[in-house]
């Protein structure tokens, strides 16, 4: 097709406006002098100031980043398992019944995983005495098993990929399987595991309903302390902290991006040079 | 000692793979969703935990299934819910095509800087990207002042108004979800148009089809899975919406994941919340399976 296809192009275009200009215009009332949200009132930085010397907002991202490191990790460590029983494993007892439920999940919407993990937890509370409060244990636990499901996902996808002849040769030079999982699987899919980690790290940082039924007093994560903020309307200094959140966001995906991307680009050379030399 | 290392060379450590993550699963999710369907057929009472299974003589009470069908609010939240959903999903297929398809035209370096740019709002926060727009659709923004206006000057003086009501209503979830929701209608179209072989598209031009023929006979039918995968990626999560009808929905006019976190919440009537979260997902697994069976297909046409 020699023409340019110019209607594709201009309902690309404004698709990209669409998504942008919403952050974009959130960004410029960010440096809003005036009081009111939505009226420009001249240049300032005087939200990001008292941003700063905000000692809620501080504590509640530290609560939001001690919760997201933790249950990340702990997800990662699950799903990456439970990825490499589904793909690895075979058949074994029970394997329509895991399926499910690393899938079950992803679809669940979250107010009911929210309200299934609140009534669990009180009940747990009735039955065996803990957890007595709710906080920082029950976020982390409610946070681990609905992300873990998404590394899994990332993983299986990798695992799908990914040429079995190499260890299937480990195996043949005497490797015991678990070796086989520790010298070659692991290596090979660390990739996947990293943006595995990073996708339930960015998860648990973002979620507010879970959270929200898995709270107790006195613990506060950032995206809930926004909400509370958001459900009475639209103020600067949330647009001061939430172009804070979204740039940071943007510059992690972009570095991780490229890395990635680098990291990717010197395997296939290594490979096709380590075919060559073989041959 | 040596038998627990033997244990683990021989089968231990495949054991521990899928038996700790298969645990914790059952653990932490299918039994607080068994709970949450044994709830549903509770009794609320006023003590704490505030449900029974005991008392009157049948164990199980339907009375929460049955006022799902007779108390016309729950039928409506459910109708709501799926209008909302539905127009969402049909405006992300009807801006989400054209994108995915002319991300398939372009170069090579421009599209992965743009799949990137299709990617990233994924990663920023879900609450921030709804708030973004309560600041446009505000009254005394700019962008509503400026839609104001071309409304003022397009319909007759008696219709002037002096800002729109954006904010809560049913528009602005539909517009919201669509915001929120486009990249996974984008991306598995993407996925699926990719595949797509060009030359089909010459031989049909060459063959005399102009080209919206050629986008109607040759593109638009093998792209059904890629329609099928990104609407029910949108459709599912958005008929079970909480946060968007929260923030910038109408209150009077609560969508089905309001009512089940207002039941449980506000009325303390863990049964009901849990008969309507029960309603809810089964309502889910209709599209899940066909989802699912559209996958599969696709998967061994491969």
């Amino acid at each position: 097709m020699t023409r340019r296809p110019t209607f594709l192009l201009s309902v690309l275009a404004f698709g990209f406006a669409f998504f942008y200009v919403p952050i974009l215009s959130m960004i410029v009332y960010s440096f809003n002098a005036s009081r009111l949200a939505t009226v420009w009132g001249g240049f300032s930085t005087k939200w990001y100031v008292s941003l700063w010397s905000n000692a809620k907002v501080i504590e509640a991202l530290m609560l939001s980043l001690k919760i997201a490191l933790v249950s990340a990790t702990l997800a990662t460590i699950l799903g990456t398992m439970a990825g490499i029983a589904i793909v690895r494993m075979g058949k074994f007892r029970g394997r329509t019944l895991f399926s499910g439920l690393v899938t079950a999940p992803l679809i669940m919407p979250e107010v009911i995983t929210g309200v299934s993990s609140l009534i669990f937890f009180l009940l747990l509370a009735q039955w065996i005495g803990w957890p007595a409060q709710r906080g920082f244990a029950t976020i982390t636990l409610a946070h681990i098993t609905f992300s873990m499901v998404f590394v899994t996902t990332i993983i299986q996808a990798r695992l799908l990929q990914f040429d079995q002849a190499i260890e299937h040769a480990a195996m043949d030079l005497g490797s015991r399987p678990w070796q086989v999982l520790f010298d070659i699987t692991l290596p090979v899919i660390f990739p996947a595991i990293l943006s595995g980690w990073l996708l339930a790290f960015t998860i648990s940082l973002d979620d507010v309903v879970i959270t929200s039924f898995t709270t107790g007093p006195g613990s506060t994560t950032l995206p809930l302390l926004i909400w509370s903020k958001v459900k009475l309307g639209v103020t600067p200094d949330i647009n001061a902290l939430a172009t804070l959140m979204v740039l940071a966001v943007g510059l992690g995906v972009v570095i991780a991006g490229v890395v990635m991307t680098r990291a990717e680009a010197r395997r296939m050379a290594d490979e096709r040079l380590a075919f060559r030399t073989g041959r | 000692m040596t038998s627990l290392k033997a244990w683990f060379d021989r089968r231990g450590w495949s054991d521990l793979i899928i038996g700790l993550p298969y645990v914790w699963l059952v653990l932490l999710f299918l039994l607080p969703f068994l709970i949450v369907v044994a709830m549903s057929v509770a009794t609320k009472t006023p003590t704490a935990p505030p449900f029974s299974f005991g008392g009157e003589v049948p164990w199980i009470n339907l009375g929460g299934y049955a006022r799902l069908v007779q108390d016309p609010l729950y039928l409506r939240a459910f109708l709501i819910s799926l209008g909302n959903a539905g127009t969402a999903t049909f405006f992300c297929l009807l801006l989400g095509y054209p994108m995915a398809l002319a991300l398939t035209r372009v170069s090579r370096s421009w599209r992965n800087i743009l799949l990137m740019l299709v990617i990233l709002p994924f990663w920023t926060s879900f609450l921030l990207r709804v708030y973004a727009w309560m600041g446009l659709m505000g009254k005394s923004s700019w962008f509503n002042e400026g839609l104001t206006d071309l409304w003022n000057w397009i319909v007759p003086v008696d219709w002037a108004v002096k800002s729109l009501p954006m904010m809560h209503s049913n528009f602005a979830v539909v517009l919201v979800m669509v915001y929120t929701y486009l990249p996974f209608m984008i991306l598995p179209l993407y996925a699926s148009l990719e595949r797509l072989d060009p030359t089909l598209d010459e031989a049909a031009l060459d063959l005399g089809s102009r080209p919206w023929q050629v986008f109607l006979d040759v593109t638009l039918p093998q792209s059904i899975p890629g329609i099928i995968a990104g609407g029910l990626l949108v459709f599912i999560p958005a008929a079970g919406e909480l946060v968007i009808p929260s923030l910038v929905g109408d209150a009077s006019a609560p969508m089905i994941g309001r009512v089940i976190s207002d039941e449980f919440s506000s009325a303390r009537d863990w049964p009901m919340a849990s008969a309507v979260a029960v309603a809810l997902l089964t309502l889910m697994v209709v599209p899940t399976m066909i989802y699912n069976h559209y996958q599969a297909r696709a998967e061994g046409s491969r």
